[in-house]
């Protein structure tokens, strides 16, 4: 995605923002990196890691390998994957637009809408489920009709996984969404209304293609989250072996008897959760 | 690009999580009452009791706290509640308490097999399942083997804690097999569960029953008597205050301390 | 003019500015809207796109039909922006494409059309480029063809030339100039260029704070300019002053001029009439005062002399004039203007 280092004199729009003053940055700032910024960095970076190496280190390594083998090992993990993908799917159906709204659509009460996106990442996890029990619940606000009209009930299935890492995992991609959204730059927009394209067309064919980066590295955190998901989800989906636990929550519960099992699959979550961001990252760098 | 971009996403979420701290802060002072670790409060000769105890001993040891403060001017008692096993991990690993009150004898077998008690853990009460149901009932359970029919939604806790596993006694005992809708990580959230009226049934303490104050009905169950879960209560070998931990287990065990529990709805051992 | 092409009134009323802005142009016309930065031209181009809502009292018809209620995406209107805007996820011919495909053409025809275009703006090969692997004058050209896609009955050009170096604006300027002719719809185009002005426009239309200063045929403008910065684009010593048969009173100066004007009037000369002297000259040249050297800088292949005094004025001298009469910066100086070199026109 990285504009080319050899910008043509008075390029499109985008290259006026883009290549050529980069690049004159790039090289142009040089030496050594201050301590002031270095250690901090190298600290913060320890302080990330450490705890990794803390799994690997107390990791019972002689029997790793049978306890992966373990069947519940790999539903757990299929399960997570699902649920992880799914309710980022639904984060980005319901996201981006909302994204949307907030960047471009002025109305009355705007910032309190934006405060109220960010209420499931302030918000205990736990408590996120306890509210969604109360409104997708049996007896819940909503829950109630969705069961008489739908025969629809959400807790302990699979589809109310998805809606607790949904709930916990949104504001990680309007955030982003939104943060590119007002980066973007608007005037290709008004281009595309000049050319006779509605809003719905510009957002579809201009606004999006050009926020795309932003977006994906919305869904990237987005989904990241929700692979970690717990508190909501054992609260509002419960813990079911097959249709509601995934690995967060069958590393808890093996805490509370083996805690080796445990770190196991912990680290089993850790390898694919790293594994794939690491890929994904790996194929945006070699598309552009 | 793409580096501009989530350069710009970071700065967004940086800006944004500038205000998460604060609301964090705001939410845990609401929330506050779990002690970390050892404070250093003691120093100043103020005396101090750390007590390490499962959650569902929550409303009886805080009153049975503070009957110790009074009877101990000087004395603060300090509460650490919690899932048996975790609580037994904590201890394993070096938390600094004075006394530890577990759900079942083998989340305390984790602790004595580490000798880090002083001398052999006591019985202190007996605590026996009920089916607790929404107050209304609607499924219309009464007895055990109601909790088969497919159309009744049950929560169990996890085979993993103490409530699970005498769950499990319990229907093993009465010959039925049961097919929960979820399977819940302690007995607070399985009742949980039964209060919202997301489940139909639930295997729990009566102790929770009694605690819920009346947002779900116990029905007891003959089968109950073969899953009787005991409460071991030990004083710790590294003690930090090593009398206290002594004269806190021996309040427990008094007449005082029984009918405290038994109000309840603990049963003597 | 009774119908066809535009006639508008932009107004547009902002917390510190208002922009207050009659124009009609001809089918075929093109009209230059030529003034200082900030000036209000981009408002009022963006205003006949529909990009900015105008205020109370405004108003724009097209070929006898109402605009200023529709919608941008809805005006027979096509647009080339300052920096062309490509959209750069899309090949050339997609960008061209775009507008025909957003006003209903199927997939096909679209791309048909925007062949076409590319084909006659020159670049029909970079038809699969990426608007960053195209040149300024070419994305320059694909932006005009982009405009002209959805067959516009209005163009508007946003400084069309701006953003290319001194050379391909040359030749993108003539070749610009050869579309625009062959355009048979209104054109308005917004430079601050006197140059491209000139060049492009039929008629000019000068814009300053908000307000159409001076308007006509380009020749007219640099003729008869009528503000000082029209004065300065043009290059033209510029001021006004009371007429009385072949003379103007400039202040303390009285100015013999050719033409008879009465009342107020403007008097202009070139900078390269302007003749400097040491010490007064010998006879008595009329249309001559004393004058301090404010400073002296290079002008093409002569040295513009800025002069400060009863009136402030450029001259225009030979380097070797500048070495032989010293003219250094706080050296008072003799100037004068013949009579035939000037020019005088009412106010």
């Amino acid at each position: 995605m990285d504009a080319p280092l050899t910008p043509a004199p008075g390029r499109s729009g985008a290259g006026k923002s883009g290549g050529r003053g980069r690049a004159a940055r790039e090289r142009g700032v040089s030496g050594r990196a201050p301590l002031a910024l270095l250690v901090p960095a190298v600290l913060g970076l320890a302080f990330l890691v450490l705890p990794l190496a803390g799994l690997l280190v107390r990791a019972p390594w002689p029997t790793l390998l049978r306890r992966l083998a373990e069947p519940y090992v790999l539903e757990a993990l299929r399960l997570s994957l699902v649920c992880a993908t799914l309710a980022t799917a639904v984060c980005l159906v319901l996201g981006v637009p909302l994204a949307w709204l907030l960047a471009r659509v002025a109305f009355p009460g705007r910032r309190v809408v934006r405060a109220l996106v960010t209420v499931p990442l302030v918000l205990p996890p736990v408590v996120g489920g306890v509210a969604l029990l109360l409104v997708l619940g049996r007896r819940g606000l909503l829950g109630q009709w969705l069961e008489s009209a739908f025969g629809v009930t959400l807790p302990f299935t699979t589809a109310g996984v998805v809606v607790a890492e949904a709930f916990v995992a949104m504001p990680f991609l309007v955030i982003s969404v939104e943060g590119a959204l007002r980066g973007a730059d608007r005037r290709y927009e008004e281009a595309a209304a000049t050319l006779g394209a509605s809003r719905w067309t510009v957002f579809r064919r201009v606004t999006l293609p050009l926020i795309a980066p932003g977006v994906a590295a919305g869904a990237v955190l987005c989904w990241a989250r929700a692979l970690g998901e717990f508190g909501a989800t054992i609260t509002f989906a419960g813990n079911f072996p097959g249709t509601t636990r995934t690995m967060p929550l069958a590393v808890y519960l093996a805490l509370e008897t083996e805690p080796e099992a445990a770190i196991v699959l912990s680290l089993v979550l850790l390898a694919v959760s790293v594994a794939i961001l690491a890929g994904l990252r790996d194929r945006w760098v070699s598309a552009s | 690009m793409s580096n501009a971009v989530s350069g710009s996403v970071l700065g967004r979420l940086s800006r944004w999580a500038a205000v998460v701290p604060v609301a964090l802060a705001v939410l845990s002072g609401c929330g506050s009452g779990e002690p970390s670790a050892a404070s250093p409060a003691a120093a100043d000769g103020a005396r101090q009791v750390t007590v390490f105890a499962a959650a569902s001993l929550t409303g009886t040891f805080t009153e049975l706290g503070k009957a110790f403060e009074a009877a101990h001017p000087g004395t603060s008692v300090r509460f650490n509640f919690g899932s048996s096993a975790t609580l037994a991990q904590q201890i394993t690993q070096g938390a600094p308490a004075d006394v530890f009150a577990a759900a079942s004898p083998a989340t305390m077998k984790t602790v004595t097999d580490a000798a880090l008690t002083s001398g052999a853990p006591t019985t202190f009460v007996r605590n026996k399942l009920q089916i607790a149901v929404p107050a209304a009932n609607p499924a219309k359970v009464d007895e055990l083997k109601d909790l088969t029919d497919p159309k009744v939604k049950v929560a169990l806790c996890a085979e993993q804690v103490p409530c699970g596993a005498a769950a499990t006694k319990a229907l093993a005992a009465a010959g039925l097999k049961v097919t929960p809708v979820t399977l819940e990580q302690d007995v607070k959230a399985t009742l949980t569960k039964v209060e919202l009226g997301e489940v139909d049934a639930a295997l729990v303490y009566r102790t929770d029953v009694i605690a819920s104050g009346g947002k779900v009905q116990g029905i007891d169950f003959p089968e109950a008597d073969k899953a009787v879960n005991d409460y071991p209560i030990a004083a710790l070998a590294k003690a930090p205050s090593g009398d206290l931990a002594g004269q806190f287990v021996a309040l427990v065990l008094s007449p005082q301390g029984k009918d405290v529990l038994a109000k309840a709805g603990f049963e003597a051992p | 003019m009774s119908g066809g092409g535009l006639r508008a009134r932009l107004v547009v009323t902002r917390p510190a500015f208002t922009l207050d802005v009659a124009l009609e142009v001809a089918p075929g016309e093109v009209v230059a809207l030529l003034g200082p930065n900030g000036a209000g031209k981009t408002t009022a181009l963006r205003a006949l796109a529909g990009l900015v809502a105008l205020s109370p009292g405004g108003e724009i018809s097209l070929d006898g039909r109402a605009l200023h209620a529709v919608p941008a995406e809805r005006r027979p209107v096509g647009m080339v922006f300052q920096d062309y805007l490509l959209f750069p996820h899309l090949s050339a011919l997609d960008n061209v494409a775009f507008g025909p495909r957003c006003r209903g053409a199927s997939k096909a025809e679209a791309r048909r059309a925007a062949a076409a275009l590319l084909e006659r703006v020159g670049l029909a090969a970079h038809a699969a480029a990426r608007p960053r692997q195209l040149s300024g004058g070419q994305a320059q050209r694909v932006a005009l063809a982009r405009a002209l896609a959805v067959r516009p009955r209005l163009l508007l050009l946003d400084e069309p030339l701006a953003a290319l170096d001194a050379h391909t604006r040359l030749e993108i300027r003539s070749q610009l100039r050869r579309h625009l002719a062959d355009f048979d719809g209104a054109t308005v185009l917004v430079t601050h260029d006197p140059l491209d002005a000139m060049v492009l426009a039929d008629r000019l239309v000068v814009v300053e704070e908000g307000a159409v200063v001076q308007e006509g045929t380009p020749g007219d403008v640099a003729r008869r300019p009528r503000t000082d910065y029209v004065a300065r684009l043009v290059g033209l010593n510029l001021y006004r002053g009371a007429g009385d048969g072949g003379r103007v009173k400039v202040g303390e100066l009285l100015f013999s001029t050719i033409e008879q004007v009465e009342g107020q009037a403007f008097v202009a000369f070139p900078p390269a009439a302007v003749a400097l002297y040491r010490s007064r000259p010998d006879g008595s040249p009329r249309n001559l005062w004393q004058a301090r050297i404010d400073g002296v800088e290079r002008h093409g292949d002569n040295v513009r002399v800025h002069l400060d005094g009863p009136i402030g004025a450029f001259a225009d001298v030979t380097p070797a004039a500048v070495a032989e009469l010293d003219l250094t910066p706080g050296r008072t100086v003799w100037a004068s203007v013949k009579a035939t070199e000037t020019h005088a026109y009412p106010a």
